[in-house]
């Protein structure tokens, strides 16, 4: 009980840290550190979303990449043509580019899910060592369509000219556009949290478990995992989207096995099934990466050896580490 | 289109996909006997490369520097295995997902550090850099056929240690059941560090005889990798029968792809774009090949301990 | 090595008191420095430090603060160290990045802001032609140059049925348009390959089947290496092209004796008769015990030029004078003759090098010009 108080108070430290960052920033006018202070939250949504189907459904993906990659496509390639002032689609329906934000990311979401329930559908056929490379080797395929289609670039990727417009928000305002991440980051934690505290989180928690148990009183594991696996598909589609307004670019390189990696990484560094984890874990990763990186150009030779140590010594993440012991299983 | 260019297309395919068992076996093995999922294999591979490619400079002779190059790899492996992966054998594959990219970083970067940034030379030895003459026109690289020669006589030596010897026994025995080979009083880390160190000598193998063909640069083992966990994925993890079918059908399906799906293509699209369509398809088709297997048979073509 | 010169060109900057009116410029250079490729941005910091450290310190009499950071070749990468260059440390100039897509994802919002970018070698046809700005200079080439070149020099050797390959993604395809925008012959056969590829038995196989007169291929990096050694061995006869990318300095060497005798397309070799190149050559020599490459030249240009239009301009304080200054280019290029067309891209002499032995070193001598003063192909799309 002592352990849950104190990660409770924990996790209301980190997401202040979070908040405490980028308005210290702004009132010293270094608008480069609010900046930093987005793309945390945004990585961190993504693992958020990974953390669904990673740390609750024991389902190891390691193709998450692709669902960020997708999101920001989507996000990305409505954008580019509501700039250009072409239409997306002209057959079966008209679909017109947009560049008003809710349509961006109710795009990401709809089209990182509808990939999801794809590749969910095959995948959970299978687990363990095979779940973690055909995941894989979806984002693969769906990297290498990224890189040699010619429709939108390839390689080269899109840049986008203007960030999308949300009513009564100025989204091209540093601040501003961090708000409107953190506060999705936080919606999101909020949506995990109540998903895995339901009834349907509790079929999910047996299922990563005990699937032969979950049968056994009738219900069936493959929905309620596909289903997991779809809402985080979508999680981190959301911050695929964002992650490219942020950049105001979008290009493959977000839809490679690296980045999937990366996002594994965020999940556990801060300690996986851990609400808040992916927070510590992608600011961790962030400023670890900055910081080496302006010292030394062998700056992922010491990335390697610090997360390596991690896994080798500090069990459950940083977050683990802080809050002490485990989780419950 | 003459049926000496599909001959010669054949054999592409065998060699790259002996090639592919070579490196896929080592992995399986490892996966087989201590249950680890190991990202760094293609470091290895890495490795194998660089000192071969090393010590062929400086001795001159391709022969000695593949035999430091197997001995490096071997000795790479079995420093990892003692320092990380004997940690990692009760953990879940998510951690050993984990620690073993943070070792691709580690090798990247520190090949780096030793051998510089540039790529580094190594050729075939001159007496294979000639053409055998095909039937029906047309001459293939006597190296390649070499290479085939090296992945077939790998194939029986892997079958014969494994079904013949004293090592096999234990490596079965460890396959099938942990607690019961230290039963059998085997020094159970000596011998995973002993296979561990095969797996490594093979990753090393390939990576060297690859390397005179290819390039030995920094970073030359990731898209190896991702090749050999497709082969092992479609074979059957564990199984090394299924590892070298699984490498057989992808060096088909990828050599093939490369050399007919553009044709394809051009039956219906113009040229320079049935020449990107079916570019991006080939590049797909290994994976597309797994997602099918995989749809049919979850756990591979030879399940092992199914 | 690098870090002492970046050592002495910080130590040069701090010593100076800091006067209202003599304020450091300050660079930032975003280049590739670890994993695969990452001789090319070693080459360029190699080159760009090399010409600090002949002035001291200082470009053009201007004392210049040279912050280096390392890209690991992602776009995204290089968006948020360009971000903490322009918002954090206030850099006035950007320049070092290796990849066109890397470019396309930093330079446009760079330049829109105000900041100058100078390319020390992608330069995408993108930014010559529809996103081309006046803050944007190129002291390399235009993507599509070097392959034009080779492509007007396969036509005046007579060939006239040609097979040519390039990785499946935008620079290779502008790539083979380059080339076939100045080849007048036939092609044998056209092949994308996929990126990353290190085994060419297929593709050669399929070369073979269509017996070629000529081979013209662009691969950079490992990809170029493998197909060298591979295509030697293969027993087809017919001669090798390609852009210098393949046959420069650093790459040579891990191709061996595969390479004698190939022609290659560069804007600079080592053998140009002036006296900018000769001091750069001994100078780069002796600073790092090798050989320099074309990255080296181009890093070594890009500051040079900078050099220039401080001196011309006093600094960059006065933003208009500092752009004309750069504009006007007027410093001597290791390449020779040197200019910029109205797109903020090189007008320049395309040569048409062989590589040679020099004892036992593999490297480059400059047989013929396969085009004289040429400018690209997009300028006319550039607004300016």
């Amino acid at each position: 009980m002592l352990e849950m108080r104190n990660e409770t108070y924990l996790n209301v430290g980190i997401a202040l840290l979070l908040l405490a960052v980028p308005l210290g920033a702004w009132v010293m006018d270094e608008s480069y550190y609010i900046t930093v202070a987005s793309r945390v939250a945004i990585l961190a949504l993504a693992g958020v979303g990974l953390n669904l189907a990673l740390g609750f459904g024991g389902m190891v993906s390691f193709g998450h990449a692709a669902f960020f990659g997708l999101g920001g496509y989507a996000a990305g390639v409505l954008s580019h043509h509501a700039f250009e002032g072409s239409v997306f689609l002209n057959w079966p329906v008209t679909i017109d580019g947009s560049d008003a934000t809710l349509t961006l990311w109710f795009a990401a979401i709809l089209l990182s899910g509808a990939v999801a329930a794809i590749i969910g559908m095959i995948s959970l056929r299978t687990s363990g060592v095979y779940f973690i490379m055909i995941t894989l080797a979806f984002a693969q395929m769906i990297y290498y369509l990224a890189i040699s289609l010619p429709t939108y670039n390839g390689e080269d990727g899109l840049p986008l000219y203007l960030r999308s417009s949300l009513p009564g928000l100025d989204m091209s305002d540093d601040l501003t556009f961090f708000f409107v991440c953190y506060a999705l980051l936080l919606l999101a934690i909020f949506l995990s949290v109540r998903i895995v505290g339901s009834r349907f989180g509790a079929a999910l928690e047996c299922a990563r478990q005990n699937e032969t148990r979950l049968s056994a009183i009738g219900i069936a594991p493959y929905p309620v995992k596909l289903t997991a696996f779809v809402f985080s598909a979508m999680i981190t589609g959301l911050a695929g989207a964002l992650f490219v307004e942020l950049n105001g670019f979008v290009s493959p390189s977000i839809l490679s096995w690296h980045l999937s990696g990366e996002i594994m990484i965020f999940v556990i560094l801060g300690g996986v099934g851990r609400f808040y984890g992916p927070i510590v874990g992608a600011a961790l990763f962030i400023v670890l990466e900055t910081v080496i990186g302006g010292y030394t150009e062998r700056w992922q030779l010491f990335l390697g050896i610090i997360l390596l140590g991690v896994v080798l010594f500090a069990r459950g993440g940083v977050i683990g580490l802080l809050a002490g012991k485990a989780r419950h299983d | 289109m003459s049926a000496a260019f599909i001959f010669e297309q054949l054999l592409n395919s065998l060699q790259l996909g002996v090639m592919l068992f070579v490196m896929a076996a080592g992995l399986t093995l490892v996966f087989g006997v201590m249950g680890l999922i190991n990202l760094a294999h293609g470091s290895l591979y890495m490795v194998g490369a660089f000192f071969c490619a090393w010590v062929a400079g400086e001795t001159g002779s391709f022969w000695v520097g593949l035999g430091a190059g197997l001995v490096a790899a071997a000795a790479a492996g079995a420093v990892i295995e003692m320092l990380v992966m004997r940690r990692l054998y009760d953990r879940d594959h998510l951690d050993q997902v984990l620690a073993t990219f943070s070792l691709i970083l580690i090798f990247n970067e520190g090949t780096r550090w030793v051998f510089g940034a540039q790529p580094l030379y190594l050729d075939i030895p001159a007496g294979l850099a000639t053409s055998v003459p095909l039937p029906g026109g047309g001459g293939y690289p006597l190296y390649r056929l070499v290479i085939i020669g090296f992945g077939i006589a790998t194939a029986v030596g892997l079958y014969l240690l494994i079904s013949r010897t004293r090592l096999g026994m234990q490596i079965r025995a460890g396959e099938s059941d942990r607690e019961m080979i230290g039963a059998l009083g085997v020094d159970i880390n000596t011998l995973y560090t002993l296979v561990f160190a095969i797996g490594a000598m093979l990753a090393g193998l390939a990576g060297a005889l690859v390397g005179a063909l290819q390039s030995v640069e920094v970073g030359m083992g990731e898209p190896v990798l991702i090749l050999a966990f497709v082969v092992i994925v479609i074979g059957g993890i564990g199984s090394i029968k299924g590892a070298l079918i699984g490498a057989i059908l992808v060096g088909l399906v990828d050599t093939l792809g490369r050399a007919f799906l553009h044709k394809l293509f051009a039956l219906a699209l113009p040229p320079a774009e049935a020449n990107g369509y079916g570019a991006a398809m080939a590049s797909m088709a290994i994976y597309l090949l797994m997602a099918i297997v995989l749809a049919w048979r979850p756990k591979g073509l030879f399940p092992v301990n199914a | 090595m690098k870090r002492k010169l970046l050592a002495l060109a910080l130590a040069a900057s701090v010593s100076m008191p800091a006067l209202a009116q003599a304020e450091n410029v300050k660079i930032g250079m975003i280049t590739t420095l670890s994993g695969g490729g990452s001789s090319l941005g070693i080459d360029i910091r190699d080159g760009f430090a090399l010409a600090v450290k002949q002035g001291g310190g200082k470009l053009g009499g201007q004392d210049v603060e040279v912050m280096i950071e390392d890209d690991a070749r992602k776009p995204d990468k290089a968006k948020q160290i360009a971000d903490k260059f322009i918002k954090r440390d206030k850099v006035d100039i950007l320049t070092g990045i290796v990849w066109s897509n890397l470019a396309l994802a930093v330079v446009p919002s760079a330049v829109k802001g105000g900041t100058f970018y100078i390319s020390p070698n992608a330069g995408p046809s993108q930014l010559a032609g529809k996103l081309c700005n006046e803050n944007y200079f190129n002291v390399a080439w235009q993507n599509d140059n070097l392959h034009e070149a080779m492509g007007a020099h396969v036509s005046s050797q007579g060939m006239k049925n040609a097979y040519i390959l390039a990785p499946n993604y935008p620079a290779g395809k502008d790539a083979l348009t380059g080339f076939k925008r100045f080849y007048k012959g036939e092609l044998a056969g056209e092949t994308f390959t996929k990126l990353g590829q290190k085994d060419y038995a297929a593709e050669l196989a399929a070369i073979r089947e269509a017996k070629p007169d000529s081979v013209f291929f662009f691969l950079p990096g490992g990809m170029g290496i493998a197909f060298m050694k591979q295509y030697a061995q293969s027993g087809i006869d017919a001669p090798v092209f390609g852009p210098a990318f393949s046959f420069d300095q650093g790459i040579l060497k891990a191709v061996g004796d595969a390479a004698l005798g190939v022609k290659n397309s560069s804007q600079w070799n080592k053998d140009i008769d002036n006296a900018a190149n000769k001091a750069f050559v001994a100078d780069f020599q002796s600073e790092y015990g090798r050989l320099p490459s074309l990255y080296a030249s181009q890093g070594y240009d890009a500051a040079r030029l900078i050099a220039s239009a401080l001196e011309k301009a006093g600094g960059v304080g006065d933003a208009d004078a500092f752009r004309a200054a750069l504009k006007a280019a007027e410093f001597d290029s290791v390449r020779g003759a040197f200019k910029f067309g109205s797109n903020n891209h090189p007008i320049q002499d395309i040569y048409v090098r062989e590589v040679i032995k020099e004892g036992d070193v593999l490297t480059n001598k400059i047989v013929g010009v396969g085009l004289k003063d040429h400018a690209d192909a997009y300028a006319s799309q550039c607004s300016m």
